[in-house]
């Protein structure tokens, strides 16, 4: 017989500020996050036995978890790092899920961060984020990762009726939740006039069609045991990869997100309809649109409809990315992408300070890397 | 460094593309496998170039100092009309669902496509 496996719990979070955060390196801000999630959790660096870390474009590096691990002074049992672009977050933590279940790991840290945008030029992180096109087919065509997400976003829009006005709206709801987060890169408030006079990065895609480039950290720790009481379990996970180049999408309407969320639910014994929360990856806003409608939660072309009907507000009936998403709180790579789960992980715990948001009790968390490439959908729930 | 069939192709103004030696399934890209059977032998054609508009977008914000100067520029993924689908330029105005054909561009030291009507 197979013994049972663990469960696995998030059991403490921290995160730096995002935005320009000068003079800090990607080691320092990760250890920043770091020290404040095992603040979060109580626990002793000593007792960490699995570290996880992602990428860092500013510290390319072959060991980054154990130069970390050196930094910041742990000796875990266990360590590597973890590169899938923006699931990078979503991918460690379902690794760490693993390493707790099956009785490898007690204690898991997860950590990302680093000093994407005042470490380097912006043309070179641009260039940098560029090369995920195809070195031969694409990259040499002057294309931008906008200008990939903008190619499809063009296709999806053709297909189902979503407009640059619908996009503008997921930009607002990102930047009012934003509004309400200390650490928030943008805080300004905004309309959906201004997203559609922003200037033009690649047609439909506009300025505030895109995420910024940030500096920042974000670190989680995962673990067999949960002394917090509501306690937040990480309750089924799943990927799906169909492609890698925005040029081999088989099919517009099937890119992935459904196949992982299908697999997360099955494993969770649990449906779309169980979700009373959304942390949905939102590098550009036909990202959020096409994730969100992909994996169900509104008809094909429906997502700005259910903005507008409030139900993705933090009053609403499934709030989405209550701390302004990678459109406003900012994207610094791996860690940008583990935002949304630290917010969800929050809400859920009851521990989102002023930004709290009536009881939630099961999140549903999607990340993407790529051009809607790598898939991994989290389920996240919260025991009494 | 090895140069790739197609980008050797474009120097010489021919768009190429793998068929699947064992199916024939025709795909984009460059590949090791096929998608369709386990085949993992590949002739390299010749495509006439013509086919039907699927995505379209302007690029305001060049990624790079050496596209500075194109900006704006249209970029397109065409379906060929042999069955692969491929990312190049556009000339001004073409939409989703136009019928173009492959034309080609010097680029700093590169061929590239730019395709019109």
């Amino acid at each position: 017989m197979i013994p049972a496996l663990n469960p696995a719990y998030i059991v403490g979070t921290g995160n730096t500020r995002f935005g320009r955060l000068e003079g800090y390196g990607a080691l320092e801000l990760m250890a920043q996050a770091a020290q404040r999630a095992l603040d979060d959790a109580c626990m002793s660096p000593a007792a960490v036995d699995g570290v996880l870390c992602g990428y860092a474009t500013t510290l390319p590096h072959l060991m980054l978890s154990t130069l970390f691990c050196e930094r910041f002074s742990l000796q875990p049992a266990y360590a590597h790092s973890v590169q899938l672009g923006g699931a990078t977050g979503g991918a460690m933590l379902m690794l760490a899920r693993e390493l707790v279940r099956s009785g490898r790991c007690r204690n898991v840290l997860v950590v990302g961060g680093e000093n994407r945008l005042s470490g380097q030029a912006r043309d070179s992180a641009i260039q940098t984020l560029a090369q995920v096109g195809d070195a031969d087919f694409e990259v040499p065509n002057g294309a931008s990762v906008p200008a990939y997400y903008a190619l499809l976003a063009s296709r999806y829009m053709h297909e189902t009726g979503l407009t640059e006005a619908d996009l503008a709206e997921l930009a607002v709801l990102m930047r009012s939740h934003a509004m309400h987060h200390p650490d928030a890169h943008l805080r300004e408030p905004i309309t959906r006039e201004q997203v559609l006079a922003s200037k033009p990065i690649a047609s439909p895609l506009k300025l505030l069609d895109c995420c910024p480039i940030s500096d920042g950290a974000m670190a989680l720790v995962v673990s067999a045991e949960s002394r917090r009481s509501p306690a937040v379990a990480i309750l089924g996970a799943g990927q799906a990869h169909r492609h890698q180049h925005l040029s081999a999408i088989a099919d517009t309407f099937n890119l992935g997100a459904r196949d992982a969320a299908g697999r997360a639910f099955a494993e969770a014994g649990l449906q779309p309809g169980d979700i009373d929360y959304l942390a949905i990856y939102d590098s550009f806003t036909i990202t959020l649109a096409i994730l969100i409608e992909e994996t169900g939660f509104a008809p094909r072309g429906g997502s700005a409809a259910r903005v507008r009907r409030g139900d993705f507000s933090a009053g609403g009936a499934l709030p989405l990315n209550t701390h302004g998403g990678l459109l406003s709180f900012g994207h610094s790579g791996v860690a940008g992408g583990m935002g949304h789960a630290v917010e969800a992980y929050r809400q859920l715990a009851g521990l989102a300070g002023e930004r709290q948001i009536a009881e939630r009790r099961c999140a549903f968390v999607h990340a993407d890397g790529g051009v809607l490439s790598s898939h991994v959908s989290l389920i996240l729930g919260r025991e009494d | 460094m090895s140069t790739s069939p197609f980008i050797e192709g474009l120097a010489h103004r021919e768009l190429r593309y793998q068929c699947c030696v064992a199916c024939g399934a025709v795909q984009t890209l460059t590949r090791y496998a096929c998608r369709s059977c386990d085949g993992n032998r590949f002739d390299w054609r010749v495509s006439r170039g013509e086919g039907t508009v699927f995505a379209v977008t302007v690029v305001a914000r060049a990624p790079s100092e050496e596209f500075r100067a194109l900006a704006p520029y249209a970029l397109v993924l065409v379906d060929l009309d042999e069955g692969f689908r491929l990312m190049g330029h556009a000339v001004p105005g073409v939409a989703i669902g136009d019928r173009v054909v492959a034309d080609y561009f010097i680029h700093g030291e590169r061929t590239l496509i730019r395709f019109r009507p």
